[in-house]
């Protein structure tokens, strides 16, 4: 039965994980995340879980270890943020190569420099392309939800997932969450039983190894492939949470997007916000409406494009700069998949909320005043930043 | 309770504030509400100014942003009326409720212009007294509580002895302290 609480994004994910009680879980402490590890350890120490909590001296050696016990044969996961996400950056990539179902919760948190402990994607957006699957989170309830899921995605395409959520935002707001009975999420997350692995002396074998000229390209081809066909497993899991749990995910959510002629495109806490414009304007006649994306890695470039063919303006709303001197990198992306598409609505590509730069539902209001009113206008850059002082 | 309500707490690094908001949040949920509590982070050094956040609805709460046109605001600590615009953005509808040994006449002039309800709760004197040490958080959630009507002040009593009986399982000695505090902040808030 469902059980009403009230917890913090970061509860949220420490309960999840209770309740799965994976074999091992290395951590070293970084703000927001710290939490994480810090429940899990605590659960660890009373005796609610069996886990093996791995104290390390570095992110570089929290990803190592959870490689390790993954590749022995073990559901080991990880937390961090910002800095520490860019500390396990050559991790990341072997984690995908190495074709390991490791877990991450990813709280996100600017990246240096200046430092800053805020929420925004630079984090999660610098490990993109590092054969990770990312799923994306609005609010406590869906950091919990996606957390409940990571490991069936993960054990079944046999690449890591990262479940992100925003730094403060959504990491320490204390709100409303329905939870799942321990035992529901034990029986939908199932054993682990890896097919082949480092403890197992019946079958030796090795895992990273080097590879050479004639072998390389066929280990990224080979997570090229596992990453293009986990759409299907993301779906087919999600399907089964929401038949099991009633909360069903996609690819993205679509709101009022039935008949919308201006669309805001938007991933993590801030949808709400854009949900709520979204409403008022509504009330008053208005078609707009939210697609906000939940799962960016693998990125659904036709299901967006589909999604998005009756829609005259978008604007795509990136909590990142990539310095690519063209937009965010979720707008890039966009604009290659309506390309794709050979769908030509107008693209309003914006940067908002970096460093925890706060978005309000009247900044909403004006974005869709702007999208309606065919005010495109960029200036310096060819997109455009929202609340920055020039 | 209909509609939203929105409460914006000001306090220094240390006193609570944050706690403070979370405290609001965990006794309205226990009435049904749907609820939000987070803290707005800054410098984290202690005697900083900081400010929480609370939005308590009768409907799920999708907006995350910071509160900008509070129907409420608390002022945990009397001396940042001077250095931050307190009322700013405060409905007139809506009151500010303060921690000073002053009476609402006393301070209404320092909230510049602010034509709503002015109210204040001496927490030191309340926390002194009851717990022996001064503490606001317990003195300033009884005075919001009572101040803004968001709950049944017996309701909200109940809710918080079974509330402090877990938070303090560990030394249950302060529990009488703190509850001892509650009521008496409900006598003595002013305005």
């Amino acid at each position: 039965m469902a059980i009403r609480e009230r917890l913090s994004g970061n509860e949220a994910v420490a309960t999840a994980i209770r309740q799965i009680n994976p074999d091992v879980m290395a951590a070293f402490p970084i703000t927001p995340s710290t939490e994480i590890p810090q429940f899990v350890s605590s659960y660890v120490a009373n005796g609610l879980i069996t886990t093996e909590f791995v104290p390390v001296e570095s992110e570089h050696s929290a990803m190592s270890a959870t490689i390790g016990a993954s590749a022995a044969g073990a559901r080991a996961m990880t937390a961090t943020s910002s800095a520490g996400l860019a500390l396990m950056w050559e991790e990341l990539h072997i984690a995908s190569s190495d074709r390991l179902p490791v877990v991450l919760a990813l709280v996100n948190r600017a990246l240096s420099g200046p430092i800053n402990i805020n929420a925004d994607h630079s984090d999660g957006m610098g490990a993109k392309d590092c054969g990770w699957i990312q799923l994306y989170s609005e609010d406590n309830q869906e950091a919990y939800d996606n957390m409940c899921m990571a490991f069936r995605i993960s054990e079944k395409v046999m690449l890591p997932v990262m479940v992100c959520q925003d730094g403060f935002i959504t990491s320490h707001a204390v709100q409303n969450i329905t939870l799942n009975e321990d035992q529901e999420v034990k029986d939908f997350v199932g054993t682990y039983e890896p097919e082949d692995y480092l403890l197992n002396a019946e079958n030796p074998m090795a895992a990273g190894p080097y590879s050479v000229t004639q072998y390389y390209m066929e280990a990224r081809r080979g997570v090229a492939q596992a990453m293009r066909d986990s759409k299907e497993t993301i779906i087919a899991v999600s399907k089964e949470y929401g038949e099991k749990f009633g909360r069903t995910y996609g690819f993205f959510e679509e709101y009022c997007m039935d008949d919308a002629e201006y669309a805001i495109v938007i991933m993590g806490s801030a949808a709400g916000a854009a949900k709520d414009a979204c409403d008022k304007l509504r009330a008053e006649g208005k078609k707009v409406g939210v697609l906000k994306l939940r799962v960016y890695r693998p990125f659904p470039a036709e299901e967006i494009a589909a999604a998005l063919k009756n829609v005259k303006a978008i604007a795509a709303m990136d909590r990142a700069e990539s310095f690519s001197g063209n937009s965010g990198p979720m707008s890039c992306e966009l604009r290659a998949a309506l390309f794709n598409a050979k769908l030509t609505p107008d693209v309003l590509s914006m940067v908002y909320g970096l460093g925890g730069r706060d978005i309000t539902v009247e900044d909403m209001e004006k974005i869709y005043g702007d999208l309606m009113a065919g005010n495109f206008e960029c200036k310096e850059l060819p997109y455009r930043y929202v609340n920055v002082r020039e | 309770m209909k509609g939203l309500t929105e409460i914006r707490w000001h306090g220094r690094g240390g006193q609570g504030a944050k706690t403070a908001a979370l405290l609001l949040a965990d006794v309205c949920f226990s009435t049904g509400a749907e609820v939000q509590g987070f803290p707005e982070y800054g410098p984290e050094r202690m005697g900083a100014p900081i400010t929480a956040y609370n939005r308590i609805s009768d409907k799920p709460i999708r907006v995350h942003s910071n509160i900008y046109d509070p129907d409420y605001v608390v002022v945990v600590d009397e001396t940042l009326i001077e250095d931050i615009d307190v009322t700013a953005g405060l409905k007139e509808g809506g009151a500010i409720i303060i921690n000073t040994a002053k009476s609402p006449e006393e301070v209404r002039p320092l909230l510049r212009g602010y034509k709503g309800r002015v109210c204040t709760i001496d927490a030191r004197k309340v926390s002194i007294a009851t717990l022996g040490k001064y503490f606001p958080n317990s003195p300033m959630l009884a005075a919001t509580l009572k101040v803004t009507g968001l709950m049944d002040i017996d309701a909200f009593l109940k809710e918080m002895e079974t509330s402090y009986a877990h938070k303090f399982a560990t030394k249950p000695e302060v529990i009488k302290g703190n509850m001892d505090a509650l009521k008496m902040a409900l006598e003595e808030v002013r305005g």
